[in-house]
């Protein structure tokens, strides 16, 4: 994890004329994915969620005032498209760096790795009480769905948003009420305050060195593209 | 000594309901004690009490011969273990093992002791090779179950349960009655399941309107019509609590 960060710290810091670290980023994000028998579709499938942020990206190039360059019969700003491009590779292999590791890592070993790196307790725990409920209210919120539909609710204009809006207030109060059963069965339980610490894995050094590999092969090739 | 001493024990909520009304109860060491009552009779209410969740507006509660009071809130509810309704409430650590782990880390256990006590209360309720899962990923009969061991883990002397087999299936309802026959504890049960009850414990308490209103062998209580309809109370449909096992 620590890797990882520092993996995409490097990549942020390199100079954005020099395509060819670029590539090799992509290149040593494609070899781990690889190795670590991720399938790349998988891995490009879940890029997607960027999607929202290249739409701002795209309307870079037709935005930004200064140099124009005639391109395609489309007259563009030349640091607008530096921008683009900036933004674009850096946020791709960002993005790739973070998916690869959500999917070769269980949430639970984040969790463990997060306080490792001493992340303070009191986020370890609240990270971990959020995905430990999503499931819950996401099915609470699917049950409720089903009660509205089976009583004929499909909303097609605005005011019948109206339901929608109650669902959304209960949804909240029973999502807070849990929250206080889990205190009481917590304080049952000898809570006093203050959360244990998670089960500690250790990291050999070997871990450490295989975990570095890749970001100091990044770092290298971001020191070379600066000279 | 009795396990279990709650004395003229009474209750109100904020709001001015009053849950709990002079109610008595005695429950001798390894005693299996059925609390049975219409819904807002205030068995959980009173169940909430014996751990001191909730603190008594007059009366006392005992547990062992210790009386319930701010000093000594801890060691009461390690003694006190109380399984609550929606396993959801009760699972809340990322892994099973976790969980398990939060009771006594909070009693300041570590290291091997701690991994021992782990290992025991999940053994206890079969479900040791599902240490390293997290909670979500488990069926409900299965998460009812890892809910028993976080309060095994305490090492207590009194399991108090709030409705052990609601949403449970039949299987799974057998399973874990197996479990609880197999531990060796003072048992009190919340439950609407009489078959159950009658197979579990042999001693059944009727509660209504805050206040106990029957008390005595569990056959006898199902057995007795007038006092059952009194308190809400009715049999499955075929059931005939005579039935001796």
């Amino acid at each position: 994890m620590a890797g990882a960060l520092a993996f995409v710290l490097i990549v942020v810091a390199t100079p954005r004329d020099a395509f060819w670290a670029y590539g090799v980023y992509a290149g040593l994000i494609v070899a781990l994915t690889l190795s670590a028998r991720v399938p790349l579709l998988v891995l490009v499938r879940r890029l997607t969620i960027e999607t929202p942020f290249l739409l701002f990206v795209i309307a870079l190039p037709f935005l930004t005032r200064g140099e124009r360059v005639d391109v395609a019969g489309m007259n563009l700003s030349v640091e607008g498209l530096w921008a683009a491009w900036n933004i674009l590779a850096k946020a791709t292999l960002g993005t790739a760096t973070m998916m690869l590791l959500a999917s070769t890592t269980s949430i639970t070993s984040i969790l463990h790795g997060l306080q490792k790196l001493r992340v303070p307790t009191v986020i370890v725990a609240i990270a971990g009480f959020m995905i430990r409920y999503l499931d819950v209210i996401a099915s609470e919120m699917r049950r409720m769905k089903v009660g509205r539909q089976s009583r004929g609710y499909e909303p097609r204009v605005l005011w019948q948003a109206r339901a929608l809006a109650s669902s959304a207030g209960t949804l909240f109060i029973r999502s807070y009420e849990r929250g206080e059963r889990v205190h009481l069965a917590m304080v049952s339980r000898g809570y006093s305050g203050v959360m244990p610490e998670l089960a500690a894995v250790e990291a050999s050094a070997a871990d450490w060195l295989t975990g570095f590999l890749v970001p100091a092969m990044a770092a290298m090739t971001c020191a070379a593209a600066w000279l | 000594m009795n396990a279990l001493e709650v004395r003229a024990l009474a209750f109100a909520y904020p709001d001015g309901l009053q849950a709990l009304f002079d109610v008595n109860l005695t429950v001798s060491r390894g005693e299996r004690v059925a609390l049975l009552g219409p819904n807002g009779a205030g068995k959980t209410t009173l169940a909430l009490h014996l751990n001191g969740v909730l603190r008594a507006g007059a009366g006392s509660v005992h547990v062992g011969g210790l009386e319930l009071n701010k000093a000594n809130l801890r060691e009461i509810r390690r003694r006190v273990a109380i399984v609550f309704q929606d396993p959801d409430d009760q699972l809340f650590m990322p892994t099973v093992r976790e969980d398990v782990a939060f009771g006594p880390v909070n009693l300041g256990l570590v290291g091997r002791e701690l991994d021992a006590r782990v290992h025991d209360a999940l053994d206890a309720v079969g479900m040791t090779e599902y240490a390293h899962r997290p909670p979500h990923h488990l069926s409900y009969g299965q998460r009812r179950r890892v809910a028993v061991a976080t309060v095994l883990a305490m090492q207590p002397e009194i399991l108090v349960m709030d409705e052990p087999t609601s949403n449970l299936d039949p299987a799974a309802k057998r399973e874990l009655a197996d479990i609880l026959q197999s531990l060796d504890l003072t048992m009190l049960m919340v439950t609407h399941d009489m078959p159950y009850a009658l197979e579990l414990c042999e001693r059944a308490v009727v509660m209504n309107r805050g206040t106990i209103t029957g008390d005595g062998p569990t056959h006898e209580i199902l057995a007795d019509e007038s006092l059952m309809r009194a308190n809400r109370l009715e049999l499955p449909y075929g059931f005939d609590p005579s039935f001796s096992r």
